[in-house]
């Protein structure tokens, strides 16, 4: 269950900000969580509910992008959807691509006040 | 709050020990703080949960098998929201405006920071080092075993080894005559580069050689935590399902090397060694494969010569 120390990191990183900004509450906060970063979306949503309580980021708004899996083949250099790390190119077969996004796991910014 | 799984234990919780130092055992049933050779052991699993509104539950949270978590919470709500602030600029007289703060930042950034400063480390050090991933039961303690056992003499080899509980993995270890530290990750479901940080310096390592950290048996969660490892092994054997890096992509793409054991149960069970092998590429083109025996010691060999080399290398 990574997706704790995920959500605890996320937590701890938010509060600094936070902190540095002098701010009282955190009322919102948005991460980019890709398709093809190893992190089960429930299980993160779950995962923050929790880590956020009692900090200053108790009862804030967690929103969660989805950046989707692209890649760019190696072998044709053609960019695609990927769903999956193990899918070929879907223009020449090959099973080399280079991810270009969806391994995000970021958090990109709070609302404070 | 631990930070390994987000469970209610202290993240002390997390115990660093040698052979023979664990001189009690107990259960982590109990809800009190002791204190044991300086390390602090707090045991409670109560959150005190709060929410934009108000209900009871008390649930059972398990980790859906992936890192073997369950443990109980009461979760016991009870919490209003009175957000009475004004959106409109008509009422903000006092400074407590909502403005927003860019972070754009990694979210495991300070587990990759602390992962350099290893690396760094056991770079300066000389000290080839390897953290071994896998599911529970693949004999990755087995086959250090048997590499401490062949390598031994030729150069200094260290472990760390990860578990939930117990020190049975490190007593195997040091009896097969290596320096070992076991680091029990309590309720954990990976280690991460902190705590590898501080069981390193429990080795007390003089010289240069290869360490070797046994993860926490599980081919999920520690895939996205750098240890400051030179390679990433990851080991599977011919009693589990030959399609394992379709299951787990993640864990196959982040590896360099993938160890096969247990090549002498080939004849009795389903695996077909072709297809894991096109399975692991497709995922990881980069991947070097060791197909070998522990029991038989069939294809030891060049995994030992290729462990002596990269040493040799990292060591200039």
């Amino acid at each position: 269950m990574h997706e704790f120390s995920i959500a605890v990191n996320i937590v701890d990183i938010a509060i600094e900000h936070a902190e540095k900004a002098r701010a009282k509450v955190v009322t919102e906060v948005e991460l980019e969580i890709g398709e093809l970063s190893g992190v089960v979306y429930e299980a993160m949503e779950t995962a923050m509910e929790s880590a956020i309580k009692g900090t200053l980021l108790d009862g804030a708004i967690v929103k969660i992008t989805t950046p989707e899996g692209r890649a760019r083949c190696t072998a044709c250099n053609k960019a695609f959807h990927l769903d999956n790390l193990f899918d070929p190119c879907p223009y020449c077969g090959t099973f080399s691509p280079e991810v270009i996004s969806g391994k995000e796991l970021r958090i990109k910014s709070i609302i404070v006040e | 709050m631990c930070g390994t799984c987000g469970c209610g234990q202290s993240e002390d919780a997390v115990k660093i020990l040698k052979p023979g130092e664990d001189q009690h055992s107990h259960s982590y049933q109990h809800t009190h703080e002791h204190d044991h050779d300086g390390e602090k052991h707090a045991h409670d699993h109560d959150h005190e949960y709060t929410h934009a509104h108000e209900h009871n539950h008390d649930h059972e949270h398990g980790c859906g098998g992936d890192c073997g978590c369950d443990h109980d919470h009461d979760h016991g709500h009870d919490h209003h929201h009175d957000h009475d602030h004004h959106h409109g600029h008509h009422h903000h007289d006092h400074d407590h405006g909502s403005r927003q703060i860019e972070i754009e930042a990694d979210a495991l950034q300070q587990n990759n920071m602390a992962a350099q400063r290893n690396r760094g480390y056991f770079e300066g050090k000389g000290l080839l080092t390897l953290n071994l991933v896998s599911s529970p039961g693949s004999g990755k303690t087995s086959l250090l075993e048997k590499t401490i056992k062949s390598l031994k003499d030729k150069t200094s080899i260290f472990v760390i080894e990860g578990d939930q509980q117990t020190m049975n993995d490190a007593n195997r270890i040091n009896d097969a005559g290596a320096p070992v530290v076991q680091i029990n990750t309590g309720n954990g479901c990976h280690l991460d580069a902190d705590m590898v940080n501080k069981a390193v310096k429990r080795l007390e390592i003089k010289d240069a050689g290869i360490l070797m950290i046994e993860n926490v048996g599980n081919l999920v969660c520690p895939s996205l935590f750098d240890l400051g490892e030179a390679k990433r092994v990851v080991v599977i054997s011919t009693t589990e399902g030959d399609d394992k890096p379709l299951k787990y992509p993640t864990m196959f793409e982040s590896s360099d090397i993938c160890v096969i054991n247990k090549t002498d149960l080939l004849p009795y069970v389903d695996f077909d060694m072709e297809k894991v092998r096109e399975y692991a590429l497709r995922v990881n083109p980069d991947l070097k494969f060791f197909e070998l025996s522990v029991k038989t010691e069939e294809g030891m060999q060049p995994w030992i010569d290729w462990l002596m080399n990269e040493q040799k290398e990292l060591a200039g």
